[in-house]
């Protein structure tokens, strides 16, 4: 009888042990909110990526595949798009301006396309091209993903700039996470970078490689990292000039990583996630070859967009990392010490599926939120 | 004799050609499972009883039983502002997917008999055709 008990005590404790346990810090609500939210532009349904001019003037890309060009809250449509492949979570993705937009009128953007293949789907692409007013013109496709597939899932993608001329976006694994992810000559699962001509940096970690690869299938040079399963927030650190990088898991495991060159981030190697069934993907959530995240999810807030405050616009903000939760439909704020999470709250609960996060150039933060537009945090008086 | 036989099928032909064979609804449910699989179930969940507060039921929903031309034009248009689920009020925005006509039908042929949901309705691509953006302002 005993030995009984025992027995379903150790089972008790063994099936405790294998359940996804919440990582902490848990969440929580702030003690004072001393803040609202004004929304500046709306009538925008799913505003996917945004990209500041000036204080008045942005543009703010509409998933379905129109970008608009916004001043002092009214907005206008930009013409002269490529053709977006719009499905599921593709569409029209991020915008960024030139480091050197001031005098080039340059703009980048990531979109689904659905060029180069004769198949029926679409995948990734990164364009450039110079902005007149709301028309766009000069557009380039700077790099394009393949294989075209019909599948809906993970497109990734955002668009930063180092100091040092280049430009880093991401994409995610395109639902196909046994081949894409941890295969260096395939696209998907990856952050990439180019040079601001869209050229291959000469020390891109596989341009060395690429020279004594024998196989038929060539390396993808532009990578920079990869076993990545769906990036929709990059950011530079504003002090370590540190690309700061996340993705969304499985159920659990959703992930913040510090991208570091030629590094592999493990999916689906290793994960802290299981499947959307509760089944298995691997017991492994770490391997010597593969880098760890920063911090981890459990369970998923499914994230999107990335913001560091850097000004002293809100009482005690400055320095917190800022990410959207598309699931939980608010803003989280992360206090970051040592080199880890000290502290988690919910800034804006039920605010709706927040898409993406910005800092202006007035210090204030934007958040793009599905079924509303650009919302404004304002701190009271 | 061989003219009989041509005009046979010929006829068969034009038959064929004229009614064109529809989807039995067994393949557009299974047609319409592959795409629930690929873009409805993170947010509607594989047993599809949704989430929380934020994401709606399908299965043994009123809403969409009650409601298949509405629901018809949330999966085309998008589904925007306050509805009531079995009782309870939702209101998150859910994006239109950029599924084709055909596809509509076959996620709703799905929906509608899963989970222990079941429907005499069989939706065709002609009727989703039909539902236009107008039905959201009755």
């Amino acid at each position: 009888m005993r030995k009984n008990i025992l027995s379903i005590i150790m089972l008790l404790v063994f099936i405790q042990l294998s359940c996804a346990q919440e990582n902490l810090p848990k969440i929580g609500i702030p003690k004072v909110i001393d803040y609202s939210y004004e929304i500046v532009v709306d009538g925008i349904d799913v505003p996917w990526g945004m990209a500041f001019i000036n204080k008045n003037e942005l543009l703010v890309t509409e998933q379905s595949g129109t970008l608009f060009y916004v001043k002092n809250g009214r907005k206008k449509e930009v013409s002269g798009l490529p053709p977006v492949y719009f499905r599921g979570q593709g569409g029209l993705l991020d915008v960024a301006l030139h480091p050197n937009f001031s005098n080039n009128k340059i703009i980048y953007l990531t979109l689904a396309t659905n060029t180069e293949g004769d198949k029926k789907g679409g995948n990734t692409s990164l364009y450039c091209g110079t902005l007149n007013g709301t028309d766009l013109s000069d557009v380039k496709l700077l790099y394009k993903a393949t294989p075209n597939t019909k599948k809906g899932q993970h497109f990734g993608s955002r668009i930063i700039f180092d100091k040092e001329g280049h430009i880093y976006f991401s994409i995610g694994d395109r639902g196909n996470r046994e081949v894409n992810p941890q295969d260096i000559s395939r696209d998907g699962g990856k952050i990439y970078r180019l040079k601001l001509d869209g050229s291959i940096p000469k020390d891109n970690p596989l341009v060395e490689k690429s020279d004594y690869w024998l196989s038929d299938t060539p390396l993808k040079t532009a990578i920079y990292s990869y076993g990545h399963r769906n990036p929709q927030g990059m950011t530079i650190h504003p002090e370590t000039g540190d690309i700061w990088e996340h993705e969304h898991g499985p159920r659990g495991g959703d992930e913040i990583n510090i991208i570091k060159k030629g590094a592999n981030y493990g999916w689906p190697e290793i994960t802290y996630g299981i499947n959307y069934s509760g089944t298995i993907i691997t017991e492994k959530t770490s391997d010597p070859n593969m880098l760890q995240p920063f911090y981890y999810w459990v369970p998923s807030i499914a994230p999107s967009g990335m913001a560091f405050s850097t000004s002293n616009i809100y009482n005690g903000w400055k320095g917190n990392l800022f990410i959207g939760s598309l699931k939980f439909q608010y803003l989280e704020r992360l206090i970051i010490e040592n080199k880890k999470v000290i502290k988690r709250e919910k800034v804006l609960d039920n605010i709706g599926r927040v898409r993406d996060v910005k800092e202006g150039p007035d210090g204030y933060l934007y958040l793009g939120i599905e079924g509303k537009g650009i919302v404004k945090i304002i701190p009271n008086k | 004799m061989k003219f009989y036989f041509l005009l046979y099928f010929f006829g068969l032909g034009f038959f064929g050609y004229f009614m064109k064979p529809q989807k039995s609804k067994a393949e557009s449910i299974k047609k319409g499972a592959e795409i629930y699989n690929d873009l409805c179930y993170r947010c509607h969940g594989l047993d599809g009883v949704g989430q929380d507060e934020m994401i709606p039921p399908l299965k043994s929903s009123d809403y969409l039983l009650n409601n298949i031309q509405l629901s018809i034009a949330g999966l085309k248009y998008g589904l925007k502002g306050e509805i009531i689920v079995n009782g309870k009020k939702y209101n998150s925005y859910m994006a239109y997917q950029g599924l084709e006509d055909d596809e509509i039908a076959d996620v709703m042929n799905y929906i509608l008999n899963q989970w222990g949901n079941s429907s005499k309705n069989f939706i065709t691509t002609e009727e989703v055709n039909k539902v236009g953006k107008s039905i959201f302002e009755k």
